[in-house]
């Protein structure tokens, strides 16, 4: 080996724990979702108008690229997902006065169109499925996921009402250290728990694609456009070789 | 130079050639062309970290397009910036494109230029007569630091807010001036519109200009002068009696199409960020910066981007604020000093003595560890890692005249090793 070669050899092997210590990063439930899953896409943007966008918003999404990315037609889109907005060019926005929503959840419902982009999907997976009953909470639940959060169960319905099972001990200076254990169904709800966890993974599915809609096209794009890279490459190189014929 | 071999200037023939005598007559086309490229002698043995070079002129054209472009849509006000930019990443044609091409063209620049810089340690590009290339080449990095800086407030997210936030107090640590100076750089007693606005000109006019003009002093140095070669040695020191170095060969065709099959390869890497991981998982583009910015609320973890994050290292192990700043100012500004530092008698890393390659290595060993430690939060034992690679970083330095002149070197060739494929 040339020595210049040593060279990139070593800076490759240096830099290669790195890749091992970014792993390191959130112990969240995997949401393993599929923004690829057209009909897992088209059941999470119902569930998100009828369960999300009533305190919510996402006003940065419009309703007829959802329509065109879901392959949705106009009449679908008005009958089932546009109960908020008279015109297919609006966004996704809701008629709560945020001075209202203020006083009666003390913050603002925050905005989802960039949640799954701030947040991740594997968050917003868990999140929702980590509500647990606490009666020192005002609505009468927590979430493990994000203790003391404003937001109620509001799918407790669908979820049914689940109890955090604590295990611990006291430490030495005598304060009990509870570390959570698992959770156990107190109430049973609408839908089983893996009939929950689906729901849930579809409307996190349409949380992540409203992040980033191009998304969707994005990826097929590539593909060309490095096939094309790669050709040009190629004649680059042959042209190179044919002029550096001479050089000797 | 390559003035002295004139050669007929124009081979083209007819209504072409004739354009082309006529622009001759009255501006310096032909002979800049000449000087520049067809007849500018580059030394045969340029290997692959001569890529880089071509390569961040390539990024700057492409930042300098596509900022082009994202200004036609981006509004610098704090009320509408951050949904500007989503409205370029979803309503505007293809400009989600042009977006993604600007932000990981950032993250690309430093990739290059440091990879760029990295080429002259280990090839004595710095010394003796190239100075000046190096001068204004460091000059080119700071005007990019600050490019990138003011650049990474516009989109107005929460780490655009807390990282403007937290690099501007870093100037109260001077004394006497401190507070003064920050609340001029910010124009308001905290990051604001107004901040935004004038960080949106410096990004937009004042710092891409200089990145021009330097760019062209930078190339205007490299070609009196002459490149540098992975063998160190001068090439115009053996000429044939044409007058033109046995050893060099034109820039153009034969680096032109060399360069073209560099940038084939970065840009099919390009595009697979572009493409397929836009936000680098968060290196590139941060999660936190998918939030708009708020006053009252600042991210779990602020930690500046990647390409920032060996000096923040720096600062961060120093228990003192305004220590750590002066020494992160030192960590970048002891880079232009290195012409006088060395006192090497060879240039390339191929004829040096074993002290020199110890203090190289471990000085990119550090590099890249302290740019991890940068990213990661400030515990106990980062902080003391952090600290030993920054000491590394600085004896790289301030001790490089006393290793380099005692370094037992070999004898350097008096032409390039180069073997014709």
């Amino acid at each position: 080996m040339r020595i210049d070669q040593k060279i990139l050899v070593v800076l490759a092997v240096l830099a290669a724990p790195l890749g091992a210590f970014a792993a390191e990063e959130g112990h969240f439930d995997k949401a393993m979702n599929d923004v690829g899953n057209r009909a897992s896409l088209q059941r999470g943007a119902r569930n998100f108008v009828n369960y999300c966008l009533g305190c919510h918003t996402a006003k940065y999404v419009r309703y007829n690229r959802v329509a065109a990315d879901l392959g949705l037609t106009e009449v679908q889109l008005k009958d089932n997902l546009m109960f908020t907005a008279d015109s297919p060019h609006e966004t996704m926005k809701n008629g709560i006065n945020p001075d209202d929503a203020k006083k009666w959840f003390g913050v603002v419902p925050p905005d989802l169109s960039l949640i799954a982009r701030a947040r991740t999907p594997d968050y917003l997976y868990t999140f929702l499925r980590s509500f647990y009953v606490d009666p020192a909470k005002a609505n009468g639940t927590n979430n493990l996921a994000l203790p003391g959060t404003a937001m109620p169960h509001v799918l407790w319905e669908l979820q049914g009402l689940q109890e955090a099972v604590w295990e611990g001990e006291m430490d030495k200076a005598g304060n009990a250290q509870k570390h959570f254990k698992e959770f156990k169904l107190a109430t049973p709800g609408k839908l089983k728990p893996e009939e929950y966890d689906a729901f849930v993974r579809d409307t996190v599915n349409f949380l992540d694609y409203i992040g980033e809609p191009v998304q969707l096209q994005r990826q097929s794009l590539g593909y060309k456009v490095i096939a094309f890279l790669a050709f040009f490459t190629l004649l680059a190189y042959a042209l190179k070789k044919e002029y550096w014929k001479d050089v000797k | 130079m390559a003035s002295s071999s004139q050669t007929p200037v124009s081979n083209v023939g007819g209504r072409l050639g004739a354009v082309q005598k006529w622009i001759d007559d009255r501006f310096p086309l032909t002979k800049l062309w000449q000087e520049q490229a067809s007849q500018y002698y580059a030394p045969k043995s340029m290997n692959f970290w001569y890529y880089f070079g071509s390569l961040a002129m390539l990024v700057l054209v492409i930042q300098l397009l596509t900022g082009l472009f994202l200004t036609m849509s981006y509004k610098p006000s704090s009320a509408e910036a951050f949904s500007s930019v989503e409205y370029i990443m979803r309503d505007v044609d293809w400009g989600w494109l042009i977006r993604y091409m600007h932000s990981t063209g950032a993250s690309a620049f430093f990739i290059v230029v440091y990879l760029h810089m990295f080429r002259a340690l280990l090839y004595g590009s710095y010394q003796k007569p190239r100075e000046l290339v190096w001068i204004f080449g460091m000059l080119l990095y700071l005007c990019l630091m600050g490019e990138a800086f003011f650049g990474y407030l516009l989109p107005w997210g929460n780490m655009s807010y807390w990282g403007a936030q937290v690099i501007v107090s870093l100037f109260g640590a001077i004394p006497v001036v401190g507070d003064s100076l920050t609340e001029w750089i910010r124009g308001d007693y905290y990051i604001s519109d107004v901040t935004l606005n004038r960080f949106f000109a410096l990004h937009v006019i004042a710092l891409p200009l200089a990145l021009v003009f330097l760019t062209i002093a930078h190339l205007m140095a490299l070609h009196e002068v002459g490149s540098n070669n992975p063998d160190g040695v001068d090439i115009k020191k053996v000429k044939g009696p044409d007058g033109i170095p046995l050893d060099g060969i034109t820039f153009h065709p034969y680096y032109t199409v060399k360069d073209m099959v560099g940038v084939g390869v970065f840009l099919i890497l390009f595009s697979l960020v572009i493409f397929f991981a836009p936000t680098m998982g968060g290196y590139f583009l941060e999660h936190a910066n998918f939030e708009p910015a708020n006053a009252l609320q600042t991210p779990p973890h602020i930690a500046p981007v990647w390409y920032f994050t060996p000096y923040y290292a720096i600062l961060r192990s120093v228990p003192n604020k305004g220590l750590g700043a002066a020494l992160m100012g030192v960590a970048v500004l002891l880079f232009v000093f290195l012409p006088w530092l060395d006192r090497g008698k060879v240039k390339s890393i191929r004829y040096r003595g074993p002290l020199f390659k110890f203090f190289l290595f471990s000085f990119a060993i550090s590099f890249i560890c302290l740019g991890y430690l940068g990213m990661q939060p400030p515990t106990p034992t980062y902080t003391m890692a952090s600290r030993v690679f920054a000491t590394v970083y600085f004896a790289f330095f301030l001790l490089m005249p006393w290793y380099t002149s005692i370094d037992k070197t070999k004898p350097v060739p008096t032409r390039v090793t180069y073997h014709a494929h």
